[in-house]
């Protein structure tokens, strides 16, 4: 199949599929058809995209056939290819965990269920694979959008609090990313990624870059709930369904990290040290905060939206460290964390609904009654804190050894304890809900787990089959560790990424002086 | 120009930081135009003519920058959809709580109580 089908394939599936299921706005067996259609052919192209790039490095498409710096370009790395994949496969995935009408109530999938999360998948592919800074704003803004649709489905009371911070602090950091484009357009008078790299590295900078770079910091440091401006996400990311918090929690976080690694390896130029040194102080201290509100919450979603702040850091910690190695344990890790916190709050899901409650000190004697939730449970947790051999443990052991061959001995010994406030937050979680029999006087649903689990087959096999993916990860890991290694490659050599966009170095350096 | 940006993220912060919903959202307008504004500015604007090319080619110097204004156009579009949003959102909150104090909506940040 030609590059540029495969390119644009990811992007027109989603938006075809929502335009459809809004034509169909009436009829949910045909929208799920179209839901289910849409998404397996999206994971399709996205593992086709993947095999690609991984055999002939970076591909790109011009839109509408303009030359590079002026048109808007598509680029298709392994960075963007594994993180593509991984959103279509939730997107797959979550389309099972909604099927029942307990999941995700039948008012809510009549209003607009399935074209939202379609056109939310939309942005998300958009801003993955897109090669202009201008566009990634504009994906964004497609991707938040539909999120604040998401979000506030169904209208109750705390989705509708939470999603007032939500769209707030969301239109706060697009603004000042906005400005950023500003600096940088005002600068060199391009917003073509391959060119800004190349002006950015090739001059003199001059301080106002900084300015530039601290705009886009800010930015992704909300969208990805970074140490300073992560408030907003245990506020908002556990009232609407679960199913829904699972996709955005996943998804979402991760595409502002994706930003931020794009924009801060690949435009600007590397060699800043304080900015790597701020970068590993937020790291750090995202890490230790997210912990903290982690280890005080009693509250199954909370504490979950509180790991996702924590587990954050260790993505930064490898932006900070930055060399090859670093990064491509960040990537492993993007990967880890996308499944295993998506599939932690699809067990939440199965838990809330079995036990009808979230808190930890009402629900409990869970593995009694439901022995192979409590284990899928029991292996998710030890993989986030990073037990060996799950997948967890990889991603931390490179980071911590890129750590300690860069001598950041102070983060790595942040990460280390990160990991063990983790397994101390989890193992509560898994004492008190799981082990320790219920203290509260509320009835018990006295069911077998075969028949919960007969009530429940969609929500059941997904958590079974992101289970899967986690085991294979932990002991099949080579070809993630392969791809991610790619990816580390593809972000760092810079050449590879312009070359495939702008043709050959000395062209560009032409455009540059114009 | 840049007076006016500054003045507009001042007045946009300042608005932002009030608990009333109504100032919340002229908040975000403000918030919204000044990073317009500082867009165009930073875009370098000068007083040339419109980028049209008439018989010949005309001196390319004489031609102000299109690209930022088309850059703003899209910012301005997104910016308005999502101040609708805002809006609409706002006016559903006070309809479903009864406040229009953002101090009061804190349910989603406390602790359940443990009764």
């Amino acid at each position: 199949m030609p590059d540029h089908i495969l390119i644009l394939a990811p992007l027109l599936a989603p938006l075809l599929g929502g335009v459809f299921c809004i034509f169909f706005w009436k009829n949910l067996k045909v929208q799920q058809t179209i839901y289910l259609l849409a998404t397996s052919f999206t994971l399709l192209m996205g593992l086709a995209l993947l095999q690609r790039v991984d055999e002939q490095g970076i591909i790109s498409l011009q839109a509408g056939n303009w030359e590079a710096p002026f048109g808007i370009t598509l680029v298709v790395d392994m960075l963007s290819a594994l993180m593509l994949s991984a959103s279509a496969l939730l997107g797959m995935v979550i389309h099972f965990f909604s099927l029942s009408h307990t999941s995700v109530t039948l008012e809510r999938k009549h209003f607009g269920y399935y074209p939202a999360l379609l056109l939310m998948l939309f942005g998300i592919h958009g801003a993955l694979i897109t090669g202009d800074i201008f566009n990634l704003y504009v994906w964004f803004e497609v991707m938040l959008i539909s999120s604040f649709v998401l979000l506030t489905l169904g209208g109750e009371e705390g989705q509708l609090e939470g999603a007032v911070k939500y769209v707030t602090i969301n239109f706060i950091a697009s603004s000042l990313f906005l400005a950023g484009i500003g600096i940088l357009y005002g600068i060199s008078g391009s917003t073509n990624m391959a060119q800004l790299s190349v002006y950015l590295h090739a001059e003199d900078i001059s301080p106002i870059v900084y300015v530039g770079f601290l705009f886009f910091l800010i930015s992704f440091g909300i969208k990805a709930a970074l140490f300073p401006l992560f408030f907003w996400l245990p506020a908002s990311y556990h009232t609407p369904p679960i199913a829904i918090s699972a996709i955005i929690a996943g998804l979402l976080t991760k595409v502002g990290i994706y930003a931020l690694f794009r924009t801060a390896i690949f435009i600007f130029p590397s060699d800043m040290p304080i900015f790597q040194n701020l970068i590993l102080w937020l790291a750090g201290l995202t890490m230790l905060s997210g912990m903290m509100g982690a280890l005080a919450q009693q509250d199954y979603r909370k504490i979950l939206s509180y790991l996702i702040i924590s587990h954050m850091g260790y993505m930064v910690m490898g932006l900070g460290i930055g060399t090859q190695l670093a990064i491509s344990g960040a990537v492993f890790y993007i990967l880890h964390s996308i499944i295993v916190k998506s599939n932690l709050f699809f067990m939440g899901g199965l838990i809330g609904k079995f036990s009808k409650t979230f808190d930890l000190t009402k629900a409990g004697g869970l593995y009694k009654k439901l022995p192979i939730l409590s284990s899928c449970f029991f292996i998710s947790a030890m993989s986030l804190s990073g037990i060996p051999p799950l997948s967890g443990f990889w991603g931390k052991y490179v980071l911590a050894r890129a750590g300690l061959e860069q001598q950041d001995y102070w983060i790595v010994g942040v990460a280390l304890l990160t990991g063990l406030l983790t397994l101390l937050s989890v193992g509560r979680v898994w004492l008190k809900m799981f082990l320790k029999s219920a203290e509260s006087k509320t009835v018990e649903p006295q069911m077998s787990e075969r028949y919960f689990s007969a009530q429940h087959p969609g929500m059941y096999s997904t958590v079974l089959l992101l289970m899967l993916l986690v085991l294979a990860m932990s002991f099949y890991p080579e070809p993630f560790v392969q791809w991610s290694e790619t990816a580390a490659q593809h972000l760092l050599n810079r050449e590879l990424y312009i070359e495939e966009v702008l043709g050959t170095i000395d062209q560009t350096n032409e455009h540059a002086s114009n | 120009m840049t007076i006016i940006t500054g003045v507009l993220y001042a007045a946009g912060v300042y608005l932002l930081m009030q608990r009333s919903f109504i100032k919340l959202v002229i908040g975000i307008i403000l918030f919204a135009h000044a990073s317009n504004f500082f867009l165009f500015t930073a875009g370098g604007i000068t007083r040339a003519m419109p980028a049209f090319v008439h018989n010949g080619q005309p001196d390319v110097e004489k031609l102000a920058d299109p690209l930022p204004q088309a850059l703003i156009l899209t910012a301005i579009v997104i910016g308005l959809g999502i101040q609708a949003f805002a809006i609409v959102l706002l006016k559903r909150v006070y309809h479903v709580t009864g406040t229009s104090d953002l101090d009061k909506l804190r349910t989603t940040d406390r602790e359940e109580e443990h009764a």
